[in-house]
C-alpha cells in the first residue's frame, strides 16, 4: 500500500468539507493511506504571496518541514491552491540564499525535501487508473460530465511537472475509470474568476458564466472540479450568475472525489453530497443503477 | 629574402584603435624585412598598385599584408603578388582587424598585438617555398538535388546553358511546394499555370535527366569531379512503359491513406498519380498501403493495367554520376504546429494549415476548388487566420521571421472573398512584413478592398462551441481581449529546414545553421555559394524564401555552374599534404584518420608500403599530418617548421634554433 503525507489545507475544515472527507474516502477504498501531517498550519492562500514572498515561503516552509519529520518524501494536498503554495516554496528554497532568509523566520529551519503533489497526481501515478477502474463497483454509468481543472492546478507547468498544461487529462481519465461518460471540455482551465468572489462578483459571473454555459453546450449531466475554489464559484454562486447574466444553469458540481466515492461504493455519509448547492439528484439519476460488479 | 610589410588602416576599422605607423617601424626591423609602411586600404586599386610598384621597384620577394581576414582578401593579395611577379605562396596575412582592432580597444595593447601577429607571418613567410596548383579536367554535368521551383529554374538554366543536367528529387512527381499552391501574390496568378509549362519543360527538356523517387546515397569527390550515387526507390510501377493512363487508380481497392499532395485533406489509392500535372506522369504504390505489398492478395492495378507495367517485384535500384557541380535545392518543410496545444494539437477538425487551405482553394483540390469545412463540408462565413504560427515564436525554438506568411495570408483573405463574397475573415498577427516589389500595396488591398479585419496580437486559445471555433486573442492595439466565433480556422504556419537537410548536408560537407538550414559562403557577397567548392544553393534550404527569391537564387545558382563548368580545367589547391617517402613507415594511421579518403596506400620499388596523397582529393584540413607518428606528412604552406616559426616568433624560446635550416 502507498502512504503519503496529506496536507488538508484550510478550506477542507470549512468550506469544502465534503471535498476533504470524499477525499479520505476515496483513497482508503483505493488503498492509499494518508498520514495528516502533524501540527499543520495555513500556507497562507492567495494573499500572503501577493503581499511578501518570504513569508509566503515560511508559512508553507513549516509545513514541509513538518511532512519531512513524518520520513515520507512525497505531501498531498487536495487543494490546488495549496499545492501552489507548497510547490512554489519547495522550488524556490532550493536556492540557498533564498532559503536562509526563510530560515531565519522559522523556529526550526526547514531539512529535507518533500515534493508537493495534488492527490490527483498521487491517484493517477501512485495508485493508477488501471488500480482504481479495477476497484469500481458500482460504475457511474449513463452520467455524462465536464472535467474542470481550473487554471492553477496545472500550471505554470514548469513548476507544476503534471499533465498537460493546456489538455489536463487526469480527471477525465479517473473519471472514465469511474464509468462515467467524459465530455471534451475545451474550457479545462479556463479561469472562473477565481479569488475575485468577494471584490469583484461581476468577474466572477462572467468568466464562470461562459464555464457553465460551454458545459451545457456539450450537454453534460454535472461538471468536475479539482478546486474548492473552482467548486463555490461553479456552485454556490450559480444563482447569483443566473442573476446576473439572466441564466437559468442548473448543474450540479462535483468534486471529483465525490464521484469516484460514488463509483467506489463508499457510504454516502462520507460524500458530503448534501453539502452541495445545486441539487444534484436529477444528474445522479442519470446513473442507470447497475447490478454491484462484485 | 626580401620582405615587405603592409599595415592596413582599412579607414577607422583598423587604424582607429591600433596605431598602425608603430607597428610599420617595429615591422622594419624584423629579419629579412626589407620595406614597411601603412597604407590606407591595400585592397583598394592604389593599395594594390602600392604593393605592386614596391615589389617591383625594391626587388621584394615575399609580402605580408597586416588586414582583415583572410577568408575576405587573401586570394584578392595573392592575385597581387602574382601580378607583381613572385609566387603567389610568398604571400602572408596577418588578420589585425578581427583579432585585433574589433575587439579591444586599448590602443596600446592592440598595437602590440599587432607587432607580434606581424611577426609570426614575417616568420613564417620566411620559411615559404613556391608552390604551383596542378590543373585537372573538368566533369560538364550538374547535379540538381531537389526539384522544387528553384531547383527547376536552376535545372533549366543550366541546360539551357548547354551542360547536361541530373535532377533529383525525393517525392514522385517535381513541383515542390508550389505545385500545391492555388494562387500566388501578389499577382494572384494561378500557380500550376505558371509552373507547369517549367515542368514540362524539364521532362521534355534533353539535356535534362530526371530522378524522382529518389534520394542521394552518397557523395564522394570534389569540384569538378563529384561522384554521386542515387538511390532510386522501387515504385513498382515499370516507369518505361506505364502511359499515366490512370486506369490503375480508378480501380484500387486501397484508399484509406491521407493523400500527401492534398496535406491529407482526402486520401488516396495505394497506386497514385499525385496530381494531373505531375511530371513525370507515372503512377507509384505505395508499399506501406498497397494490399498486395502488405497481404500478398490483391493485384487489382496489374489485372487492369493496359500496358502490363506493374511489378510488385521491383527494388530500390543505385545510379552512380559524374558530375562537375551541385546544385543543393531542398527547400522547406512546414512547421509542425501541434506543438502548440492552445490550438488544439489537432483534435478540432476545423483548424487547418495554410497548406491545407490552398488545397482548398485549388480547384485542382480535393473540393474542386469550393471553400469546404472538413468538419461537415459547410461553407464557411467568418474564416480567422493566426500568423507566425511556428515563427518568431521563442517557446517552440523558432525566433526566425518565416518570411512569407504575411503575404500569404493576405492572399489567402483575399482569395477567401473571391470565393465566398459574404464571408468576412479575421488576420490576427504580429507585425506586417511585406517588403517585396508590390507587396505592401497587396496586403493594403486585403484590409481596404476586401474588408479582411487584421488585429495585432497572438491567439491564446482556439476552443469549439457548438458548431463554430471560439478564437480568443488579444488585441494590443486596442489593449482588449477579443473573441471571434469562426466556422474555420486557419494557421499560417512558418518554415523550417526540410525534414534529413542535416544528413544531406553531412553527405555533401555543407554546414547547417542551429535550424537546419544550409549556411551560405558569405551572406552578402556569396549568398548562393557554399564553403565547399563547387556545392551550391538555390531557394529556401538556405532559410524562407517565396516564389520570386527561389527563381531569383535558382537562376544565380546556375550562373555560378555554368561559370564554372565553362572551364575545361579547374586549377587544384597545391596547399595539400605531401608524404616523405624515406619516413614513412607505412603504418597507415594517416589512411584511417584522413576523412576525405585522401591517402591509399602504396608500394614503393622494394615492396614496402608507403602513404600516398590523391592530391585532388586532398582537402589540405592537416588532420593527417598530426596523426603521422613519424612526422613523414607534412602539409603544404603549414610545415611543421613553418608553424614552429610562428611560435617562436610568438615566445622566443630561450636557446635559440635555427628552423630555416
Ligand atoms: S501503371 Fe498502367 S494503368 Fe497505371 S497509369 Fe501506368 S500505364 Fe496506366
Ligand atoms: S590533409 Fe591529410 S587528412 Fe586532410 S584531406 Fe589531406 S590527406 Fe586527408
Amino acid at each position: 500500500m502507498s502512504k503519503v503525507a496529506y496536507y488538508p489545507g484550510c478550506s477542507g475544515q470549512g468550506t469544502s468539507l465534503e471535498y476533504d472527507r470524499s477525499t479520505r474516502a476515496v483513497c482508503a477504498a483505493v488503498g492509499l493511506e494518508l498520514v495528516d501531517v502533524p501540527d499543520w498550519s495555513c500556507c497562507g492562500s492567495s494573499p500572503a504571496h501577493t503581499v511578501n514572498h518570504v513569508l509566503s515561503a515560511a508559512l508553507s516552509a513549516r509545513n514541509l518541514d513538518l511532512a519531512h519529520s513524518l520520513g515520507l518524501d512525497v505531501v498531498a494536498t487536495p487543494c490546488p491552491s495549496c499545492l501552489t503554495n507548497l510547490r512554489n516554496a519547495a522550488l524556490e528554497m532550493e536556492d540557498e540564499a533564498f532559503r536562509d532568509t526563510v530560515n531565519a523566520l522559522l523556529d526550526r529551519p526547514c531539512a529535507g525535501r518533500v515534493d508537493p503533489q495534488s492527490v490527483l497526481q498521487v491517484l493517477v501515478e501512485q495508485v493508477g487508473v488501471d488500480e482504481v477502474a479495477r476497484r469500481v463497483t458500482r460504475p457511474l454509468t449513463g452520467l455524462r460530465v465536464a472535467c474542470y481543472y481550473g487554471c492553477i492546478m496545472n500550471r505554470p507547468p514548469e513548476r507544476m511537472r503534471f499533465d498537460d498544461h493546456e489538455n489536463p487529462m487526469a480527471m477525465d481519465r479517473l473519471m472514465e475509470a469511474a464509468g462515467a461518460e467524459v465530455a471534451p471540455f475545451p474550457l479545462k482551465v479556463e479561469c472562473c474568476g477565481a479569488s475575485f468572489g468577494v471584490p469583484r462578483g461581476d468577474i466572477v459571473a462572467r468568466l464562470s458564466g461562459k464555464l457553465l454555459d460551454a458545459a451545457r453546450g456539450l450537454g453534460v449531466d454535472a461538471v468536475v472540479t479539482a478546486c474548492p475554489l473552482c467548486q463555490m464559484n461553479l456552485d454556490l454562486r450559480q444563482s447569483q450568475i443566473n442573476a446576473a447574466l439572466r441564466e437559468h444553469f442548473r448543474i450540479p458540481v462535483f468534486y471529483y472525489t465525490q464521484l469516484l466515492g460514488l463509483a467506489l461504493d463508499v457510504p454516502r455519509s462520507e460524500l458530503g453530497l448534501d453539502r452541495l448547492c445545486v441539487d444534484p439528484r436529477l444528474a445522479l439519476g442519470k446513473i442507470k443503477a447497475p447490478a454491484p460488479v462484485r | 629574402m626580401r620582405i615587405g610589410v603592409f599595415i592596413c588602416h582599412c579607414g577607422s576599422n583598423i587604424a582607429g584603435t591600433v596605431d598602425v605607423a608603430a607597428v610599420a617601424r617595429a615591422a622594419a626591423k624584423f629579419p629579412d624585412v626589407a620595406y614597411a609602411t601603412d597604407t590606407m586600404y591595400a585592397c583598394s586599386e592604389p593599395g594594390q598598385e602600392g604593393i605592386v610598384q614596391a615589389v617591383q621597384e625594391l626587388q621584394l620577394d615575399g609580402v605580408v599584408v597586416a588586414s582583415c581576414t583572410p577568408r575576405m582578401h587573401e586570394p584578392t593579395f595573392r592575385r597581387t603578388v602574382e601580378r607583381a611577379g613572385i609566387n603567389r605562396y610568398f604571400f602572408e596575412m596577418a588578420n589585425i582587424r578581427e583579432h585585433v582592432s574589433w575587439i579591444g580597444k586599448n590602443t596600446e595593447r592592440n598595437t602590440a598585438k599587432a607587432i607580434e601577429l606581424v611577426r609570426m607571418a614575417v616568420e613564417k613567410l620566411r620559411r615559404n617555398r613556391p608552390l604551383i596548383p596542378k590543373r585537372f579536367d573538368v566533369v560538364k554535368r550538374v547535379l540538381i538535388i531537389g526539384g522544387g521551383v528553384a531547383g527547376i529554374q536552376a535545372a533549366l538554366d543550366c541546360a539551357d546553358g548547354g551542360q547536361e543536367v541530373v535532377l533529383v528529387e525525393r517525392e514522385q512527381s517535381i513541383g515542390g511546394k508550389m505545385a500545391k499552391l492555388d494562387k500566388t501574390f501578389p499577382t494572384i496568378d494561378c500557380s500550376s499555370c505558371v509552373l507547369g509549362p517549367k515542368m514540362v519543360d524539364v521532362g521534355q527538356h534533353p539535356k535534362i535527366t530526371l530522378h524522382t523517387l529518389a534520394e542521394i546515397e552518397s557523395v564522394s569527390g570534389y569540384v569538378g569531379n563529384f561522384q554521386v550515387t542515387i538511390r532510386k526507390k522501387a515504385r513498382f510501377v515499370d516507369w518505361s512503359k506505364c502511359t499515366g493512363c490512370g486506369l490503375c487508380m480508378e480501380k484500387c481497392p486501397s484508399r484509406k491513406a491521407p493523400d500527401p499532395f492534398n496535406e491529407g485533406l482526402c486520401t488516396a489509392p495505394s497506386i497514385n498519380i499525385p496530381f494531373p500535372q505531375a511530371i513525370p506522369k507515372k503512377a507509384a504504390i505505395n508499399p506501406d498501403t498497397c494490399i498486395m505489398k502488405q497481404k500478398g492478395k490483391c493485384g487489382l492495378c496489374a489485372k487492369i493495367c493496359p500496358v502490363k507495367c506493374i511489378d510488385f517485384d521491383q527494388q530500390d535500384e543505385l545510379v552512380t554520376v559524374d558530375v562537375g557541380a551541385i546544385v543543393v535545392a531542398t527547400g522547406y518543410d512546414l512547421f509542425d504546429w501541434h506543438k502548440y496545444p492552445q490550438y488544439g494539437q489537432g483534435r478540432y477538425p476545423d483548424v487547418i494549415t495554410s497548406l491545407q487551405y490552398e488545397r482548398l482553394l485549388s480547384a485542382s483540390g480535393p473540393t474542386g476548388g469550393h471553400i469546404k469545412r472538413p468538419s461537415d463540408g459547410k461553407e464557411p462565413k467568418t474564416v480567422v487566420f493566426i500568423q507566425c504560427v511556428g515563427s518568431r515564436d521563442r517557446s517552440v525554438d523558432r525566433p526566425y521571421c518565416s518570411g512569407f506568411c504575411c503575404m500569404y495570408t493576405a492572399k489567402q483573405a483575399i482569395l477567401t472573398k473571391d470565393h465566398i463574397p459574404d464571408s468576412q475573415s479575421y488576420v490576427f498577427y504580429m507585425d506586417i512584413r511585406s517588403p517585396g516589389k508590390g507587396y505592401d500595396e497587396f496586403t493594403r488591398r486585403a484590409m481596404e478592398e476586401y474588408g479582411a479585419q487584421y488585429v495585432r496580437g497572438r491567439v491564446s486559445m482556439i476552443y469549439p462551441k457548438g458548431d463554430q471555433l471560439v478564437v480568443r486573442g488579444a488585441d494590443t492595439l486596442a489593449g482588449t481581449q477579443v473573441e471571434v466565433a469562426a466556422d474555420l480556422v486557419v494557421l499560417a504556419v512558418g518554415a523550417e529546414a526540410a525534414r534529413g537537410a542535416v544528413a544531406l548536408g553531412e553527405k555533401l560537407r555543407v554546414v547547417p545553421d542551429q535550424y537546419g538550414f544550409f549556411v551560405e559562403s558569405h551572406p552578402k557577397l556569396k549568398p548562393v555559394e557554399t564553403n565547399t567548392a563547387g556545392v551550391f544553393l538555390a531557394g529556401a534550404c538556405q532559410g524562407p524564401k517565396d516564389i520570386p527569391a527561389s527563381v531569383g537564387q535558382g537562376s544565380a545558382a546556375a550562373a555560378k555552374v555554368l561559370a564554372l563548368l565553362s572551364k575545361d580545367q579547374l586549377e587544384s589547391d597545391p596547399q595539400v599534404s605531401r608524404v616523405t617517402p624515406a619516413r614513412c613507415v607505412g603504418c597507415g594511421k594517416c589512411v584511417q584518420t584522413c576523412p576525405f579518403g585522401a591517402i591509399k596506400l602504396v608500394e614503393d620499388r622494394f615492396g614496402n608500403p608507403k602513404a600516398e596523397v590523391v592530391e585532388t582529393v586532398c582537402q589540405g584540413c592537416g588532420i593527417c599530418t598530426v596523426t603521422c607518428p613519424q612526422g613523414a606528412i607534412q602539409l603544404e604552406h603549414f610545415t611543421d617548421n613553418q608553424i614552429l616559426a610562428e611560435v617562436n616568433a610568438l615566445c622566443p624560446p630561450r636557446i635559440r634554433v635555427n628552423y630555416a635550416s
